[in-house]
């Protein structure tokens, strides 16, 4: 059994000399957030794995209607990748801003990431409206099912990244460049360049090569 | 066009009156039986005015020891469910042989089997193990609470809404009759167009949810909150499983998110996920599935792995022998845990040279198990053993498990499976490991640190009562299946008609009921020491004289746990504090910074559970409705930014100098 | 506890040294960025090479770009987070990778030998629905 006793407190000698072996006196434990974040982005990349997966199984499944080199439309595909890319640039002249904490400057930066942001839905909704419009909707085949479910999930992110930044913003807007906001803000950072490198693997992986014989 | 809406389809979807189960007398006594229960809880709650102390310190706490204890119990009442569907099906197939029909139809008979495998995987085990990891880790790492207290409230919340969407499904609407991984095309909109399989998909997406959360959180806790002098290799190894299992945990889970949102949008939106046509492959859904399917039973039994290391070790009064060795057989039974998921479906046809690699790696992982194995026996060579009941669970573990190992190695072997596949061989199987292995690994945690807990021991003679049950119970429910197995009985039948098998399943009725009073035992067991615990007591806080930093805190802990982060010099830290002679500090006690209670937990995973049966059940009107709400105070939490208090000076001294004079008082 | 931001002297920014990039990285790599995106654009649209060269000109090209986003964007280091993201990461792809090869290797050998008569290779085409 355990043994504290006032005696052995005694023969311990100095208590605070003795005892400070076994203790600290004032810790505080890191930070996770940041950490955590990116593990929780690391499994978000899992869930895009088993998409791509599926894409690489299902996507040759035409079922007799349309294949991607028939579908894609590569420069809309180029324009948007674009819009995301230059987010991606416009996050970073964000998060400069925010460190030398320069609010304004920080929030319009975010502005310009937004607006891109949402360009890009826009466009994306444009084209999934289009194929639906033409019979090439998700229902179609397991290449369309795919491909939908795939383009479709980045956008949905994409979409949370954008509601997630006006929230920011408010939030910036209202507090300043607190500790914690500058740590949400490098958590969004993080979430918007993730992004970017899905849709990498998705314009390489279906627009590009789906366009291939 | 207004006068087109159809208001009610609208709002109620395909919800009806219908729904109700009237016509099942089983269901409707059920019914009863939980109305009457629920009701006597609702009073007694009222009567002792224990509203405000439940909402206030219980379901709004984020203190990781409140919220372990809540899972524990989360747990242990859906153990009583899954445990009631396996009594059901027992009884079934022990009697319903050639003109006898027994008491479940088909119908009803598909969806006891599938609830018990999803309520004793998903709502018993995870919440279980996620409790004692939740519990012990941060005390065991020298931490005042996890890395994100909120984010583990709200997860504990998502995990117990998703068990409520479960229990939904047995008085409103049905379940899943797919059995517990829902294998399409069976699954698909076609075959089940019912809310069966709604009502399994999304109790397991919000369910999912919560325990990614958790496994983020522990992962973090554990990098990042060990008290100083903590490198990994002096982590206890209880610690060490549950880094691995929180790996499996980040790493699995979105699988499972991905392929059920998958199967959800075949059935919703008529896509070509799994379908037989249109260029669907159901194979794909079989393979994804696996890929998380098999992780998952390790994230089971990694948890009680360690477990029986500290009990192993505690109980002889020995260091853990081979603690290096321990540590690299997890990390690379966590990485192989990847490379096996095919033994699953040998016989889908992916032929022979895919199923010799898969059945090759699914040897090669048995044998750092194996080396754990012989680890906890050399650990017990030349100890002084103190056969408690944490230890008997243990030893019982080591028999039972390893057989079940060998009966996998045996599946392990693609043709062999070819014939065992599916068979009751198979159940036998994964029920000896799983038993054997996550449940008594289990049973053995909750009576090694109940102490700590609670601050008293739980009753040696109904503990053991409910052990040799238990025990007996197990080999005697499933000796039989083995033997059946190899005679080619299939798995999931209500009826059979060869009456010359029919005293193995009544054997295996028996064992049954010896389980069912082996829970009885445990039930009685925690009333026994409720009521004896002035008796049972423990004031030092080390009943067992344990080796790792959770012992020396009080029992139970005070809120924060360690009014000062200890500094860790060895492996076995209090083993090594005892040895040196360590003196509790007296003076010097500092304010503690704390995290704040919260409603958000439980009021945004109530809303996600609003969400899920709304899409169940196609009220598109409440799920719009719904999912807005739940947005909206997602973003109204994040506008929180005080979240936090601080307990002051005096009294962390008052709550220390009480606590050493205590010990002092009993020595 | 994760929360500080109200607290005394001590300078909880950084977070254990949380990397944070400079002007000049996010130049570099949105430019690297730009041109490992228009190549493989060019190569596709004007469909200047044969075809299974493409593929793997695509996928090298989208690896490269990935490091590029990882490094100058993510600020992916050996030193953030004490290693930690480093090791996360490398056990993410290690996952990835066995995830989408043994997916498709298996699927590739369950389609052969388990649904006859479905060419996978075609391109256009109607199919013989078993």
């Amino acid at each position: 059994m355990s043994e504290f006793t006032a005696s052995n407190q005694a023969e311990a000698g100095n208590v605070a000399g003795d005892a400070s072996r076994y203790y600290v006196t004032e810790h505080h434990p890191e930070n996770g957030t940041l950490l955590g974040f990116w593990m929780y982005l690391m499994s978000d990349c899992l869930i895009f794995a088993c998409l791509f997966a599926t894409y690489a199984v299902l996507g040759r499944n035409y079922a007799g209607g349309p294949s991607g080199a028939e579908l894609f439309d590569l420069p809309l595909v180029a324009l948007n990748t674009a819009f995301l890319l230059f987010s991606s640039i416009t996050y970073g002249f964000a998060m400069l801003a925010a460190h030398r904490k320069a609010v304004k400057n920080a929030l319009l930066w975010l502005a310009v990431t937004g607006l891109l942001g949402a360009c890009f839905l826009g466009l994306e909704i444009y084209e999934f409206m289009h194929l639906i419009h033409e019979g090439a909707g998700p229902a179609r085949s397991g290449f369309l099912t795919s491909f939908f479910a795939l383009v479709g999930t980045h956008g949905l992110h994409v979409t949370f990244g954008i509601v997630w930044l006006v929230t920011l913003m408010v939030q910036v807007g209202k507090h300043g460049m607190t500790v914690e906001n500058l740590r949400r803000l490098t958590c969004l950072s993080m979430f918007w360049h993730f992004l970017d490198v899905i849709w990498i693997g998705v314009f390489t992986f279906v627009y590009l090569m789906g366009t291939l014989p | 066009m207004l006068d087109q809406l159809d208001l009610t389809k609208l709002i109620f979807g395909r919800l009806t009156w219908e729904a109700i189960p009237y016509h099942e007398p089983i269901l409707l006594a059920t019914f009863a039986m939980v109305a009457i229960g629920g009701l006597a809880l609702l009073a007694v709650l009222t009567k002792f005015k224990l509203w405000g102390p439940l909402w206030n310190n219980w379901f709004t706490s984020i203190d990781h020891k409140k919220i372990g204890i809540m899972y524990m119990i989360l747990g242990l009442v859906m153990l009583m469910r899954g445990f009631a569907d396996a009594l059901m099906m027992r009884a079934q197939q022990a009697f319903s042989f050639g003109d006898a029909n027994g008491f479940l139809p088909p119908h009803h008979y598909d969806q006891v089997f599938t609830a018990h495998g999803v309520i004793m995987i998903f709502f018993v085990a995870m919440p279980l193990i996620t409790g004692l990891m939740n519990y012990v880790v941060p005390l065991q790492i020298g931490a005042r609470d996890v890395a994100f207290p909120f984010l583990n409230n709200f997860s504990f919340w998502m995990t117990a809404f998703g068990a409520v969407l479960v229990m939904a499904s047995l008085f409103v609407g049905e379940f899943a009759r797919t059995g517990w991984l829902a294998y399409p095309p069976l699954s698909g909109i076609l075959a089940s167009p019912d809310v069966g399989v709604d009502y399994y998909i999304w109790s397991l997406q919000i369910a999912g949810v919560g325990t990614l959360l958790s496994g983020v959180n522990l992962l973090v806790t554990i990098v990042k909150m060990r008290a100083p002098g903590m490198d990994m290799m002096k982590m206890p190894i209880f610690t060490w499983t549950a880094l691995c299992t929180n790996i499996l945990i980040v790493a699995a889970f979105p699988v499972l998110t991905a392929v059920l949102a998958m199967l959800g949008m075949d059935r919703l939106l008529g896509t070509h996920f799994f379908t037989s046509e249109l260029g669907g492959n159901a194979m794909m859904y079989v393979n994804l599935i696996w890929i998380w399917g098999h992780p998952e039973v390790y994230i089971l039994i990694l948890p009680c792995f360690g477990i029986f290391s500290e009990v192993v070790s505690t109980f002889s009064s020995k260091r853990l022998f081979g603690y290096s060795s321990m540590v690299y057989a997890t990390l690379v039974i966590t990485i192989l845990s990847y490379l096996v998921w095919l033994h699953h479906f040998f016989t889908m046809g992916s032929g022979a040279s895919v199923n010799s690699f898969f059945g090759i790696t699914t040897m090669i992982i048995s044998i750092p198990t194996g080396a754990k194995i012989f680890n906890w026996l050399f650990t017990m060579y030349h100890g002084k053993i103190r056969y408690e009941l944490p230890m008997m669970w243990t030893v019982a573990f080591m028999v039972t498990f390893t057989v079940g190992g060998m009966t996998g190695v045996m599946l392990a072997v693609p043709p062999a499976d070819f014939v065992l596949h599916n068979s009751l061989f198979l159940i036998a199987h994964f029920h000896n490991v799983i038993i054997g292995g996550v449940l008594f690994g289990l049973f053995a945690g909750i009576n090694y640190w109940f102490p700590k807990a609670f601050g008293y021991k739980l009753d040696s003679f109904w503990g053991k009562v409910s052990f040799w049950l238990w025990v007996v119970g197990f080999w005697t429910a499933f000796t039989p299946g083995y033997i059946l197995g190899f005679m080619g009985v299939t798995r999931r039948m209500s009826h059979f008609e060869d009456l010359s098998i029919q005293w193995l399943f009544q054997i295996s009725l028996v064992g049954t009921l010896m389980i069912a009073g082996g829970i009885g035992a445990m039930l009685i067991q925690f009333v026994v020491s409720f009521m004896r615990r002035k008796q049972l007591r423990d004031v030092t806080g080390d009943p067992w004289d344990g080796r790792t930093l959770e012992w020396a805190t009080s029992s139970p802990p005070p809120d924060y746990n360690f009014a000062f982060t200890p500094r860790v010099h060895d492996n076995d830290t209090w083993a090594d504090m005892k040895k040196m002679k360590y003196a509790r500090p007296s003076t010097g006690f500092q304010a503690i910074h704390m995290p704040k209670n919260t409603w958000a937990g439980i009021v945004i995973a109530g809303i996600s559970g609003i969400v899920g049966f709304a899409i169940i059940w196609q009220m598109w009107l409440l799920v719009i409705v719904s999912f807005i709400a739940l947005i909206g105070t997602i973003i109204a939490h994040t506008f929180n930014y005080k979240r936090d208090y601080y307990i002051p000076a005096e009294q962390v001294a008052a709550t220390e100098l009480a606590h050493t004079r205590l010990l002092e008082s009993h020595v | 506890m994760s929360d500080h931001s109200t607290h005394h002297g001590h300078d909880h920014g950084h977070d254990a040294g949380a990397p944070h990039g400079s002007l000049k990285d996010y130049t570099i790599g949105f430019v690297l960025s730009v041109i490992l995106t228009a190549i493989p654009f060019w190569l596709v649209m004007a469909k200047v090479l044969p075809s299974n060269w493409t593929g793997y000109i695509l996928l090298a090209f989208a690896g490269v770009q990935v490091v590029v986003h990882m490094i100058y964007f993510l600020h992916m280091s050996t030193k953030a987070e004490h290693g930690w993201s480093m090791m996360t990461m490398i056990f993410t792809l290690i996952v990835l990778v066995i995830m989408m090869a043994g997916s498709i290797w298996v699927m590739y050998h369950m389609n052969a030998n388990m649904m006859p008569g479905m060419d996978t290779d075609a391109v256009h085409g109607t199919h013989d629905m078993p």
